[in-house]
């Protein structure tokens, strides 16, 4: 029971964010909902790999988290106009 | 700093980190892990470390363990900060963009105090140009650069003076 | 037994925070004010959680705290990245905003007019 409690209230969190990307009314806006909604979903994840006893959901939140910083990074500097 | 010795820090680094990774003491691992961290610290031990093995002096690693519980005190605290303005009906901010001056010297002074900013109560770093920090203050208590600087990184780099520098 | 209940605080305080930054970016008026929210409010959570894990599965401790450490280093810096890049690209502060020193600064203002 208390697994379905956690995971519930991050992926409402997800699903908060989400609104925002989808609501936001500058490129900006979307681009820190997405920010923060990486971030959530890589807890997400792990939390997910111990319910399913999966090691190997470690490895891709690992993965998850230095692709989103990646791709912040690589946005934000689209953003300012030096890609 | 000598060559060697920044080569030997980067190792060390890189090495820990596959140990964390793997999380294995077979001897196997062990070896193939040393042999890698060597190869790569040998391209990027340049671009790595300016310090080398000054890094682990016992007075800085003393001054980390110092620094670490009163960061993450700084950090709850500034959750629990935003977690009352979010909540609040009537949501109690008056945002400004505040600037400050940091006294740090180096690189890596200037982006821990940056990082260390971002995470503690209603302060973010926006940008750092030299000498200068432009900070987004959710409460903007005060406009005055010397006052805003004795309020926001004042007491960060008292303790990161003796650590980084 | 204690680590149990270590491991599930760690957790929910995680998970209540990672909602609180979430509800803050849909809450807040404007890019500044969202950016703090998600930032602070998910480095913590994300960080607490994810240990939290570690705590509750001993064997799996090295790799959640390589996993919480790294979002512990990069939020931050992908935090101020896009706040820099929203200044600078001309997202306009929220019209109740007290002060913005940053009109001072030459590098700040350069590309607001173009």
């Amino acid at each position: 029971m208390s697994w379905y409690i956690a995971i519930g209230i991050i992926t409402i969190g997800v699903i908060l964010t989400l609104i925002r990307a989808l609501k936001g009314p500058t490129p900006a806006d979307r681009m820190v909902a997405v920010d923060s909604m990486t971030t959530i979903t890589t807890a997400l994840l792990v939390l997910l790999g111990l319910y399913f006893k999966r090691y190997i959901y470690l490895d891709i939140a690992l993965v998850y988290a230095v692709l989103a910083f990646v791709a912040t990074l690589a946005v934000a500097r689209y953003m300012e106009g030096g890609l | 700093m000598g060559k060697l010795s920044r080569f030997i820090f980067t190792t060390l680094v890189l090495f820990i980190l596959w140990l964390f990774l793997t999380s294995t003491f077979k001897s196997q691992e062990v070896l193939i892990g040393l042999i890698f961290s060597a190869i790569i610290a040998l391209f990027a031990y340049n671009s790595f470390t300016e310090q080398g093995l000054k890094n682990l002096s016992p007075k800085k690693v003393f001054c980390a363990f110092l620094y670490l519980p009163y960061f993450f005190w700084q950090m709850i605290k500034a959750n629990f900060d935003v977690a009352y303005r979010v909540l609040h009906p009537k949501m109690p901010i008056s945002p400004g963009i505040v600037h400050v001056k940091t006294k740090m010297k180096t690189d890596l002074g200037k982006l821990v105090v940056a990082n260390s900013i971002t995470l503690t109560p209603g302060t973010l770093t926006l940008d750092v140009i030299g000498d200068d920090m432009l900070i987004h203050w959710i409460h903007v208590k005060t406009t005055d650069v010397e006052k805003a600087s004795e309020e926001i990184p004042g007491v960060f780099e008292k303790c990161l003076k003796e650590f980084l520098e | 037994m204690i680590l149990n209940v270590i491991g599930w605080f760690l957790i929910y305080f995680g998970a209540v925070f990672l909602f609180l930054g979430a509800l803050g970016i849909v809450r807040f008026p404007d890019v500044y004010n969202r950016l703090q929210a998600g930032t602070k409010c998910t480095t913590l959570g994300a960080f607490s959680a994810i240990i939290g894990v570690g705590i509750l599965h001993p064997a799996w401790l090295a790799k959640t705290f390589i996993i919480a450490l790294f979002i512990l280093l990069t939020n931050p810096i992908s935090s101020h990245a896009l706040g820099r890049a929203s200044y600078r690209s001309g997202v306009k502060l929220w019209e109740k905003s007290v002060v913005d020193k940053c009109k001072e600064f030459a590098e700040c203002v350069e590309e607001r007019n173009e």
